[in-house]
C-alpha cells in the first residue's frame, strides 16, 4: 500500500493541508493567542515545503530560508504578544471581534 | 534516499534519522517485509500525527489545550524534518518553537488568565463560512495540480545528507548568507526594544 519511497508531492500536499488548518484557525477562532498559534501552523506549513524542495532538489538554499523565517517568527512572537498584553490592558479582553474600535 | 538499516550506507557517521529507523526496525516483529518502507512508514505516522494535532490546536476551546497539542505538533513536524535528513533544522524546531515561542505563548495565557473561548454572540458571520471554504478550495487546487502534472521527483537528492548538517549550515550561513544573518539580528533587536515598549506599564508622570 505505502510507496518504497515518499515523493516529493506528498510533502507538498501534506504542507498545504497544514496550512489550510492554520487559515481555518484565523478566520473561525475569537481569540488572539489562538489566532496567533494558527499563524505558527502556517508558517511551518511553508517552512515544511521549503525544506522537502531542499532535500529533493539537494540545494541548501531552503534550509536557510526556514532559518531566517524562524528568526522572524520569534520577532514577531514577542512583537505580537506584547501588542496582545497591552491589548488585554486596555480593553479587559483578547477576542477580536470585542475589539472593533477601528471598525467602520 | 530509502535507508532502512544503518550502516547500509557509505558514510561513515550516522544522521540522527538512521537511529529511529533502526528504532523502528529492531521493534517491528514483521520487520522482514516492512523493512524497505520504513521511510514510508514513519511519514504516514508523523503526517497523520501533524494534521490531527493541527486540527485539535484549532479546535480546542481551552487556549492552554491549544498551546500543548501545537507542542506536540510541532515535534510532529521535527520528525518529518529528520525523514527528509535536514537535521539542523529539525534541532533548531524543536528549541525555538518547542522551546522559546511556546513557552512565551503558555506565559502570556497564564499571564491574562484567558479562560474557554465562549461561542460569539452575533452566530457564525459569513467571512467565516467563506474563509473556511475559499481555504478548502486552497488545498483541493494544489491537490489536483499535483496529482495532474507531478513533480516527478521520487527520491531525496543524493546530497541530502550533507546539505542538512550544522556543518554546512553554519558555512553557508557565513559566507553566502552573511548579509540576511545581519540583517536579522537587527531585526531582533528592534523586536526585542518593540516588545518591551509595547508591554511596559504606562507610568503617569507628575
Amino acid at each position: 500500500m505505502l510507496p518504497t519511497s515518499i515523493p516529493l508531492d506528498y510533502y507538498l500536499i501534506l504542507s498545504a493541508l497544514l496550512f489550510v488548518t492554520g487559515v481555518i484557525g484565523v478566520v473561525t477562532r475569537r481569540n488572539a493567542i489562538v489566532i496567533f498559534m494558527s499563524l505558527e501552523l502556517m508558517l511551518n506549513a511553508v517552512n515544511l515545503s521549503l525544506v522537502a524542495f531542499s532535500s529533493f532538489l539537494g540545494d541548501i538554499a531552503g534550509q536557510m530560508f526556514v532559518f531566517f523565517i524562524m528568526a522572524v517568527a520569534a520577532a514577531e512572537a514577542a512583537v505580537g504578544l506584547a501588542i496582545v498584553l497591552s491589548l488585554f490592558r486596555n480593553k479587559q479582553t483578547v477576542y477580536v471581534d470585542e475589539v472593533n474600535i477601528m471598525k467602520w | 534516499m530509502c535507508t532502512p538499516l544503518i550502516g547500509l550506507r557509505a558514510e561513515p557517521l550516522a544522521t540522527p534519522i538512521q537511529f529511529v529507523y533502526l528504532a523502528a526496525f529492531i521493534s517491528l516483529p514483521l520487520h522482514g517485509s516492512l523493512a524497505v518502507s520504513l521511510q514510508s512508514l514513519l511519514f504516514a505516522v508523523f503526517a497523520i500525527g501533524a494534521i490531527a494535532s493541527a486540527i485539535a490546536t484549532i479546535t480546542r476551546k481551552n487556549p492552554v489545550a491549544s498551546a500543548m497539542t501545537l507542542v506536540a505538533h510541532f515535534f510532529m513536524l521535527t520528525g518529518l524534518y529528520l525523514t527528509l535528513e535536514a537535521q539542523f533544522v529539525a534541532a533548531v524546531q524543536v528549541l525555538v518553537y518547542a522551546g522559546a515561542i511556546m513557552v512565551l505563548v503558555v506565559f502570556v495565557i497564564m499571564l491574562l488568565n484567558v479562560g474557554r473561548e465562549s461561542q460569539a454572540s452575533g452566530g457564525r458571520p459569513l467571512r467565516t463560512t467563506l474563509g473556511t471554504l475559499l481555504a478548502v478550495l486552497l488545498v483541493g487546487m494544489i491537490t489536483i495540480t499535483l496529482a495532474a502534472r507531478p513533480t516527478g521527483l521520487n527520491q531525496l537528492a543524493a546530497n541530502a545528507t550533507t546539505i542538512g548538517t550544522t556543518e554546512a549550515i553554519g558555512q553557508s550561513l557565513f559566507t553566502t548568507y552573511l548579509f540576511p544573518f545581519e540583517a536579522v539580528s537587527l531585526l531582533l533587536l528592534a523586536a526585542l526594544i518593540g516588545a518591551v515598549i509595547l508591554a511596559k506599564r504606562h507610568v503617569q508622570e507628575g
